[in-house]
């Protein structure tokens, strides 16, 4: 009846899964409870839930981000505490098949389940409002896509609760996940989660790149979008090109496993290696997936708060677009231990050298924007010039990694566990820092205190360095990573360092969190009135914030870039002619949906059926989507209207209090 | 800076033609374009990535086509008529799927209802075949969990088998959306999704047929 499923999945004897998942339990029952006594369900539901508008997708996006953040960091915080302690005698307070859980988890959670729904939130917030449009393509499926990484979250922390987690790295490598080896349920969750949310990041990239390709605003060639749109671009026809080939792999993964398949095992002449060529062949472009939107938040960043136009707008498009293509030739730098020859690993070391070549035009076109400009240091520059200090010397150690002899003696050590979090951290995550403080005021209509933002980023960036810096050190010592135990004294001292740099980081975020409850309280002070609160240079800044659902009255006539620059250089007589001169029309917005919560409900069944191999509720599960999906098909009304009046008294409060708040 | 363009002022604000501005006109700064080749360019590179995740399958199965671990090689294995016949359903129910199209152009219900029910007994037909195939080679041992090569047979060929499955799905609903909403732009839209799809599957398989069963064959 229900599978492999029973009472015993529930680890009860292991007192920190049941305090974990007991946290976990009651901090959403708590959330749950205050919106039930709030009575803001109604609220939630209409406004959020069901929600096709992109700023509102986009926003969600960025709250699992966060929330996910916190889980993942957790999971970093407990692997720094158990290694700073488990020299010799002492085996630390992690078994190993729990720490194997945690670092497998804190890899899949921080890079499916943070880094790329905050970046995928980002794009979605802003670039239709760059674009100056009113939503992207397909605004329900754009609420399906969300919806689904969701489901693929839900999946993963339920793993904490029942049964278990793959213990396998964050790239589950066979023969290791094979059911031989791994017949647990947790490379099980590993797989469906990801499988799940990767359908819907695969339909979020489909999505933006076709907003992109097909409906920027009259006047808005490819060469007067902003750079964060050229490098959303990039990144999404990336998430086009790789992510079915992760579904592929995955989908080869568990026929192995539920059908007893021979792609990936040692016997039945299965191939081993092919299956971590295609994983690389995805997970490549999975990281300039992941930095390419970060690289045109910086851009947008640093020539906003220095008040100059983007130094080589044109040498930062190609060098984005170069990265794009080349980010598929690199892949087997990963495994230059394989043995493929000389030839190969002489190919692959070269062409991963190459692309070091338009990062490095971005960092000095980043350089020379500053030069010469008025910079205003405010927290996102802070991120950005971070960023690029810590970037430069990520990708330098990624160049040495990149040498196969050099790799050889360097491939799974802890050099390299460095080098990813130097540039993960030190572009990712500083990255969408950047851009979450940047566009905060759009999203909310007011600003986030600087002082938090301030301290925030200092134990970040201190933090990071003593956290990793020694990591590099103790690879060059030869510590291979994911070690629950070692016996060398010598090695404690600089992992203890490295526990000292997290509990920094830790303080940073604990920042974060205070930021954000001071601005929200502080809120009424700190109203971005104007919608226009850094003095930016592009079409988001010309809506209100937060925009109305529609973004723009009238579609914007862009005639070159920084568009709304241009229009800020205009006189106030010619302002008022051009108001003057306005005709309303009625709006057409697409009407909401619950389609996507929905169908995402019955991913979640099918997906805990799966795992469990209860099948009746397969059936059921996908039934139920289909159901779903034939209701939306039959619906009659997928448009309502806003009225003339009510987009010209909107647009004319806004238009006031632009010219009011604006001082000249 | 602005040129001296008289008309810049009302720029930002402009619905107006761009004729008026004198501005070179171009596809890539004509503005959104319509919503039917938004969501046909949606669709194609829906199909784009469809079309890579088969790759990876032909790639996986190229590199375990002679992985037999001592069990059945394809030459003994296919047939080569069963898959001549395969073939010629696939293609003509995309040739039946273009008269779909123009039906559907027409607005003529009865040529769209015979051309879909065409199109679906000649898929449904190339289904059964594929089906007894597999059902013959399992019966015979040659199961999908006998080696590597039988896992990438039975993957990638069902996998394009599955595709067709769910294309028949589709078209089912959408002859009952044809009957129950008539031609309506939603409806209009979906029907040229739906004849890409089945179009695609048609070069999936040209490939199929060429690299598993033609070169597998020998």
């Amino acid at each position: 009846m229900f599978g492999k499923l029973s009472w015993s999945a529930i680890p009860i004897n292991e007192p920190i899964d049941m305090i974990a998942s007991g946290l976990m339990i009651l901090a959403v029952l708590g959330v749950l409870a205050w919106v039930t006594v709030k009575g803001h369900w109604p609220y939630l539901w209409k406004e959020w839930l069901t929600s096709v508008d992109h700023k509102r997708i986009g926003v969600m996006y960025v709250v699992l981000a966060l929330v996910m953040l916190l889980r993942g960091f957790t999971d970093a915080v407990m692997m720094r505490i158990q290694q700073s302690i488990s020299v010799g005698p002492d085996s630390g307070y992690l078994p190993p098949e729990h720490y194997n859980q945690i670092f497998s988890a804190h890899g899949t959670i921080m890079i499916f389940f943070m880094a790329m729904p905050f970046i995928i939130g980002l794009m979605n917030f802003a670039v239709p409002l760059q674009l100056g449009i009113r939503d992207v393509a397909f605004p329900t499926l754009n609420s399906v896509s969300l919806w689904l990484t969701a489901s693929g979250i839900l999946l993963t922390n339920l793993s904490l609760v029942i049964g278990e987690f793959a213990r396998t790295g964050w790239l589950a490598y066979p023969p290791l996940s094979e059911l031989k080896y791994s017949p647990g349920v947790g490379v099980d969750y590993y797989l469906w989660a990801l499988q799940i949310s990767g359908v819907g990041t695969l339909l979020s990239g489909i999505n933006l790149a076709t907003t992109i390709l097909k409906m920027r605003a009259p006047g808005m060639g490819y060469m007067r979008m902003p750079v964060f749109c050229w490098t959303s671009l990039a990144s999404n026809l990336l998430i086009i090109a790789a992510f079915p080939v992760l579904t592929a792999t995955f989908a080869m993964l568990l026929l192995d496993r539920y059908l007893g398949m021979h792609f990936f095992t040692a016997d039945g002449d299965g191939n081993p290696m092919m299956y971590i060529n295609l994983i690389w062949v995805w997970g490549h472009p999975e990281v300039y997936i992941l930095i390419l939107p970060c690289f045109g938040v910086f851009s947008e960043v640093v020539s906003t708060f220095s008040g100059k136009p983007l130094f080589g707008y044109r040498s930062m498009v190609a060098a984005t677009m170069a990265i794009c293509i080349l980010s598929f030739i690199v892949w087997l730098h990963h495994f230059f231990t394989m043995g493929a020859g000389a030839n190969v690993n002489g190919f692959f070391g070269v062409m991963t050298m190459i692309i070091a070549v338009p990062t490095g035009v971005k960092v000095y076109n980043w350089l020379f924007t500053l030069y010469g400009g008025r910079v205003r240091f405010q927290v996102p520059i802070l991120w950005s010039v971070g960023f690029m200090v810590t970037f430069v010397i990520g990708g330098m150690t990624g160049v040495l990694l990149a040498v196969p002899p050099a790799d050889f003696v360097l491939h799974n050590s802890l050099f390299l566990i460095a080098h990813f979090h130097n540039v993960i951290i030190g572009g990712v995550v500083f990255g969408v820092l950047a851009g979450y403080t940047y566009w905060f005021p759009k999203a909310f209509g007011f600003t986030l205190d600087e002082g938090w933002g301030k301290v925030s980023f200092w134990c970040w960036f201190v933090g990071f360095y003593l956290a990793f810096m020694p990591l590099y050190y103790l690879g060059m010592l030869g510590m291979t990573r994911r070690l629950q135990h070692y016996d060398d004294p010598s090695w404690q001292p600089w992992l203890i360092v490295a526990a000292v740099g997290v509990a920094l980081i830790l303080a940073g975020i604990l920042a974060l969190i205070i930021q954000l409850i001071v601005s929200i309280r502080t809120r009424d002070r700190r109203r971005d009135v104007t919608g226009d609160p850094w003095n930016g240079r592009t079409l988001e800044w010309s809506t209100p914030s937060p925009p109305p659902a529609w973004n723009f009255a009238i579609l914007p006539h862009v005639e070159r870039e920084d568009a709304y620059w241009q229009v800020k250089r205009r006189t106030r007589e010619e302002r008022v002619a051009a108001a003057k001169a306005l005709v309303y029309e009625a709006i057409h917005m697409p009407v909401n949906s619950p389609t996507g919560f929905i169908t995402a409900f019955f991913a979640v069944v099918t997906g805990f059926a799966l795992i469990w191999h209860i099948w009746w509720m397969v059936a059921l599960g996908l039934a139920g989507a289909l159901a779903t999906t034939l209701i939306f098909a039959w619906r009659d009304e997928s448009e309502f209207e806003i009225p003339a009046e009510a987009v010209a008294q909107a647009d004319r409060t806004h238009q006031d209090a632009q010219w009011t708040g604006a001082a000249p | 800076m602005d040129g001296g363009r008289a008309m810049t002022a009302a720029s930002l604000h402009d619905d107006a033609p761009r004729a008026a501005h004198g501005m070179r006109t171009g596809t890539s700064t004509a503005g959104p374009a319509p919503k039917r080749i938004i969501i046909a360019y949606g669709f194609w590179l829906f199909l784009l990535s469809d079309i890579v995740m088969f790759s990876a399958l032909f790639a996986t199965y190229a590199v375990v086509a002679k992985a037999t671990a001592g069990g059945p090689t394809g030459a003994e294995l296919f047939d080569p008529t069963n898959v001549a016949v395969e073939t010629a359903l696939l293609l003509f129910s995309s040739f039946s799927c273009g008269m779909m199209s123009l039906a559907m152009e027409a607005r003529h219900r009865t040529a769209f209802h015979s051309a879909a029910a065409v199109t679906f007994l000649l898929g449904l037909g190339f289904l059964v075949l594929e089906m007894r195939e597999f059902a013959g080679m399992i019966a015979q041992g040659a199961t999908p969990q006998r080696s590597a090569f039988l896992s990438g047979f039975f993957t990638l060929v069902g996998c394009h088998g599955a595709h067709v499955a769910v294309g028949l799905l589709w078209l089912v609903v959408m002859v009952a959306q044809v009957a129950d909403k008539g031609w309506r732009t939603t409806v209009l839209h979906r029907l040229m999704c739906f004849s890409l799809f089945w179009h695609a599957l048609d070069i999936i398989w040209v490939a199929l047929f060429t690299i598993v069963y033609l070169m597998g064959g020998r």
